[in-house]
C-alpha cells in the first residue's frame, strides 16, 4: 500500500486556504475597490500623498529599527556568555530569560508602565523612549534564542583554533564568533523588526496613539473604511516581503566536514 | 646534549573535579625536532596530553618546560606552538587564503609578505592556486592539507598534531602519512603527534610514548617498542602478540606451554614471567618437528601472508602464526621458534590490595589476580567494579577492573568478558593476605 504522504497534507492545506490565502485576497480585493466595488487605484495613492500614513511609515520604520539595534546590543552579549558556557547553569538562566513570555502581554506591558511611572514620575512625558522600551522588553526572548542557538552551534574547535593561532579574546569574537553565528543574528533580527513594525498593544499602551502601522489600520476599520485600511495592510505586507526577500539568505550548513566518502 | 630539549613535562597531572585522574605524574623529554607520537587506546590522556601542551587545558600539577621556562599556564595565543585539530576546524566563513593568513594577520605582517608566505605554505602541502577556494568545496584530504598549512604558515617551534588522519580512508592516510614525514624533515619543526593507530605510530615516528590510564607505559624507537615491548599491555597494543604466562627454569631458559624453550633475556630461574612472542616469529613445521604442537583451528588469508591459528594440547592455548604457506583447518601442526624471537618480561606479581573490616579490626587485605575470579552477580564478589582493559594471555584473559572507589584491580579468568562490563570480584577467604592495620579504638 502506498504511504497516504498527500493526504496527510489536506488538513493543513484546507487550513492554508481559509485562513491565509483567501484573507490575502480579500485585503488585496478591498485596497485595490472603492466602496462601490469598483476598481480604483485611489486608494493607493493616497497612502503615498497622506502625510499622516506616510508619516507613520516612517516613524514606524525608526521604531522597528531602534528596538532592533537595543535588543541586539543586549541580546548578544548574554546570548554569548550563555552559550560559551560562562555560567554554571545557562539551560535555567535561559528559562528565566524567556519566563515573560509566559505572562500575558498585556499584564506585563502595564507591569512596566507602573515601575516606568516610579522612575519617570509621568509616562507621559517620554512616550518615545518608553515604546522602544516596552517592545525592546516585549522581544528581547526572540534575539536571544535564535543568537544562542547558532552560538552553540558553533565547533569549540574553531574557537579553539583561533586562539591557537595567536588570536586575542577580542578578535576571536570579532573575527570568528560574530561572523559564524550571523544566521543567529539575522533570524533574530527578522524576529524583532517585523513584529516591532506592525506592533499594536505595546504603542497602545505606551504611547496611547496611532503613529505606528497597526493602530492606523486599526483606526481605519474603526471608520469602517475597510479599503484605505486594507491599503495599508497591502503597503506594509508588501514593505515586509521586500525587506524579508532582501536579506541574505541563511546559509545552508554544510553536515559534511569532508572526510572518508570524498 | 641538554640545550636541544625543547620541550620537558615534569611531573604533569591533570583530573577532573579533583576526582577523575586523567594524567597521572608524567614527565618527558622531547628535543627539537624530533617527530615524537603519543600512542594510546581512547581515553589514555594522550590527547588532553596534547591538549595541555597546546594551553587548552591546565594541568592540575606540575610544570611544562618550554626552553627551561615554566609555561603550563600560558594561555594558547602566547605559545609558539600550533595545533592541527582532528576535524581540522578551518574557518568555515572564510577562503584558502584567509583560513591561512589568519595568524598572519594577527600579526600584523605587510601584506605582501602574507602574501608569500600563505604562497610557500600551500607549496608544501602541495594546494598551489588554491587561494580562492571555499573550504566547503574542498575534499577531506585538502581540508587537512590547509589545516597544516594554516599550522606551520606560522612558524611555531612546536606542531602539535590531533589525531589528524583519523578522519580520511585509508589510503589517503598512508600517503599523508609519508607527506607529513617529508615535511618533518623539510621544515624541521617538532612535531607532536597524538593517534591511536599503532602503525602509523610505527610508520611516521622518531620517538613513540605508548600510554595507558594517564601513565606511560614505555618510550622508545619504533623498532624497540615493537621488538622489546617493555610490558604485556605494549606488546599486546603494538601489534599482534602471543602472550604466554611462564617461569625461568635456568639464567637464560624459559618453561612455558609445559616445555623449555631457550631466550635472550636472563632471569635467576624461578622468577615467574610474561613470554611474549610475535606471530611472525613462529615458523610452521610439521607436527614430529615441531616445538609446540598443536591442532589449526583456523586460517585466515590477509593479502600478503595466512593467519592461522593453533590451538595448543593443552585445548586452552591459542597461538597466532603467520605465514606464507596456507595450513588447513583440523590438520596437526608443529610451531618452531628461535631463541632471538622469545621476549620474556617479569610477570606483573602485582598484588591487588583493598581494605577491610574483619572482627572489628581494620586490615590491609591482598590477593593475587589469578586467586581471584569474575562474576556478573553484583552481590556475590567483594569487590564491584568496571572491565576497564583486557589482555589475551594464551590461556586466559588478565582484567583491570576500576571498582567504585575508582582503584584498580587486577584479575585474570580465562573466561572472556567485555570491557564496560560491571563485575563483582570474587576472592576466596584463604587465599586473602591479612594485615592488620589498626585497632579499633
Amino acid at each position: 500500500m502506498k504511504f497516504p504522504g498527500r493526504r496527510l497534507s489536506i488538513p493543513y492545506a484546507l487550513f492554508l486556504l481559509f485562513f491565509v490565502v483567501l484573507p490575502l485576497v480579500i485585503v488585496f480585493y478591498y485596497a485595490f475597490t472603492d466602496g462601490s466595488g469598483q476598481f480604483t487605484l485611489e486608494n493607493f495613492l493616497n497612502f503615498f500623498q497622506n502625510p499622516k500614513t506616510m508619516g507613520t511609515l516612517v516613524y514606524s520604520l525608526v521604531i522597528a529599527i531602534l528596538t532592533t539595534l537595543l535588543a541586539l546590543v543586549l541580546a548578544y552579549p548574554t546570548a554569548y556568555i550563555l552559550a560559551m558556557g560562562y555560567v554554571k547553569n545557562p539551560r535555567l538562566l535561559l528559562v528565566i530569560f524567556i519566563t515573560p513570555m509566559w505572562i500575558n502581554s498585556v499584564l506585563r506591558l502595564t507591569a512596566l508602565k507602573e515601575i516606568l511611572s516610579a522612575i519617570e514620575g509621568n509616562i507621559a512625558y517620554y512616550p518615545f523612549i518608553n515604546t522602544i522600551l516596552g517592545m525592546t522588553y516585549d522581544f528581547l526572548p526572540f534575539m536571544i534564542l535564535p543568537i544562542y542557538n547558532s552560538i552553540t552551534k558553533i565547533d569549540v574547535s574553531l574557537k579553539e583554533a583561533a586562539l591557537d593561532l595567536g588570536a586575542s579574546n577580542r578578535s576571536v569574537l570579532w573575527k570568528v564568533m560574530i561572523p559564524l553565528s550571523m544566521p543567529g543574528i539575522i533570524s533574530g533580527i527578522t524576529m524583532v523588526f517585523l513584529p516591532a513594525m506592525t506592533n499594536y498593544v505595546v504603542l497602545d499602551l505606551m504611547y496611547n496613539s496611532t503613529y505606528i502601522m497597526g493602530s492606523l489600520i486599526g483606526s481605519y476599520f474603526n471608520a469602517y473604511d475597510w479599503n484605505r485600511g486594507a491599503m495599508v495592510s497591502a503597503v506594509l505586507l508588501l514593505s515586509i516581503a521586500l525587506l524579508s526577500f532582501s536579506e541574505k539568505p541563511e546559509r545552508k550548513e554544510k553536515v559534511k566536514v569532508g572526510g572518508v566518502s570524498e | 646534549m641538554e640545550d636541544k630539549i625543547i620541550i620537558e613535562l615534569k611531573n604533569i597531572k591533570k583530573s577532573y573535579d579533583g576526582e577523575t585522574t586523567v594524567i597521572s605524574d608524567i614527565n618527558l623529554k622531547i628535543k627539537k625536532g624530533e617527530f615524537v607520537t603519543l600512542l594510546g587506546p581512547s581515553g589514555c590522556g594522550k590527547t588532553t596530553l596534547l591538549r595541555m601542551i597546546g594551553g587548552f587545558e591546565v594541568p592540575t600539577g606540575g610544570e611544562i618546560l618550554l626552553h627551561g621556562e615554566d609555561i603550563a599556564t600560558l594561555p594558547p595565543n602566547e605559545r609558539p606552538v600550533n595545533t592541527v585539530f582532528q576535524k581540522y576546524a578551518l574557518f568555515p566563513h572564510m577562503n584558502v587564503y584567509e583560513n591561512i593568513a589568519f595568524g598572519l594577520k594577527l600579526k600584523k605582517l605587510p601584506k605582501e609578505e602574507v602574501q608569500k608566505k600563505v604562497k610557500r605554505a600551500l607549496e608544501v602541502v602541495d594546494l598551489e592556486g588554491f587561494e580562492k577556494r571555499k573550504i566547503n568545496t574542498l575534499s577531506g584530504g585538502q581540508q587537512q592539507r590547509i589545516a597544516i598549512a594554516r599550522a606551520i604558515v606560522n612558524e611555531p617551534e612546536i606542531l602539535l598534531l590531533d589525531e589528524p588522519l583519523g578522519a580520511l580512508d585509508y589510503k589517503m592516510r598512508r600517503e599523508m602519512q609519508l607527506e607529513l614525514k617529508l615535511m618533518h624533515e623539510e621544515l624541521g619543526i617538532t612535531f607532536i603527534f597524538v593517534t591511536h593507530d599503532q602503525e602509523e605510530a610505527l610508520t611516521m615516528s622518531d620517538r613513540i610514548v605508548v600510554l595507558s590510564r594517564g601513565h606511560i607505559q614505555q618510550v622508545g624507537r619504533p623498532e624497540d617498542i615493537y621488538s622489546i615491548p617493555r610490558n604485556a599491555f605494549v606488546a599486546d597494543f603494538i601489534g599482534e602478540s602471543n602472550i604466554f604466562h611462564g617461569k625461568m627454569s635456568g639464567y637464560k631458559t624459559v618453561e612455558f606451554l609445559e616445555d623449555e624453550f631457550s631466550c635472550e633475556d636472563g632471569y635467576p630461574a624461578g622468577t615467574e614471567v610474561e613470554v611474549v612472542i610475535r606471530p611472525e616469529g613462529l615458523t610452521p613445521c610439521s607436527y614430529e618437528e615441531g616445538k609446540i604442537k598443536g591442532e589449526v583451528i583456523s586460517c585466515v588469508f590477509k593479502g600478503t601472508y595466512y593467519e592461522t591459528t593453533v590451538l595448543y594440547e593443552d585445548q586452552k592455548s591459542e597461538v597466532v602464526v603467520y605465514s606464507k604457506k596456507r595450513m588447513e583447518v583440523g590438520a596437526k601442526a608443529g610451531l618452531l621458534v628461535e631463541p632471538e624471537d622469545i621476549h620474556v618480561m617479569l610477570y606483573d606479581t602485582h598484588k591487588n590490595h583493598f581494605v577491610v573490616e574483619k572482627d572489628g579490626s581494620m586490615y590491609d587485605a591482598y590477593f593475587s589476580p589469578s586467586d581471584a575470579k569474575l562474576s556478573d552477580d553484583a552481590e556475590e564478589g567483594c569487590v564491584k567494579g568496571n572491565i576497564v582493559s583486557i589482555i589475551y594471555k594464551g590461556d586466559h584473559y588478565s582484567y583491570t577492573v576500576v571498582s567504585e572507589e575508582n582503584k584498580n584491580y587486577f584479575v585474570n579468568d580465562e573466561y572472556l568478558w567485555n570491557t564496560g562490563d560491571m563485575v563483582s570480584i570474587i576472592i576466596p577467604e584463604e587465599k586473602i593476605e591479612y594485615n592488620l592495620l589498626k585497632e579499633e579504638a
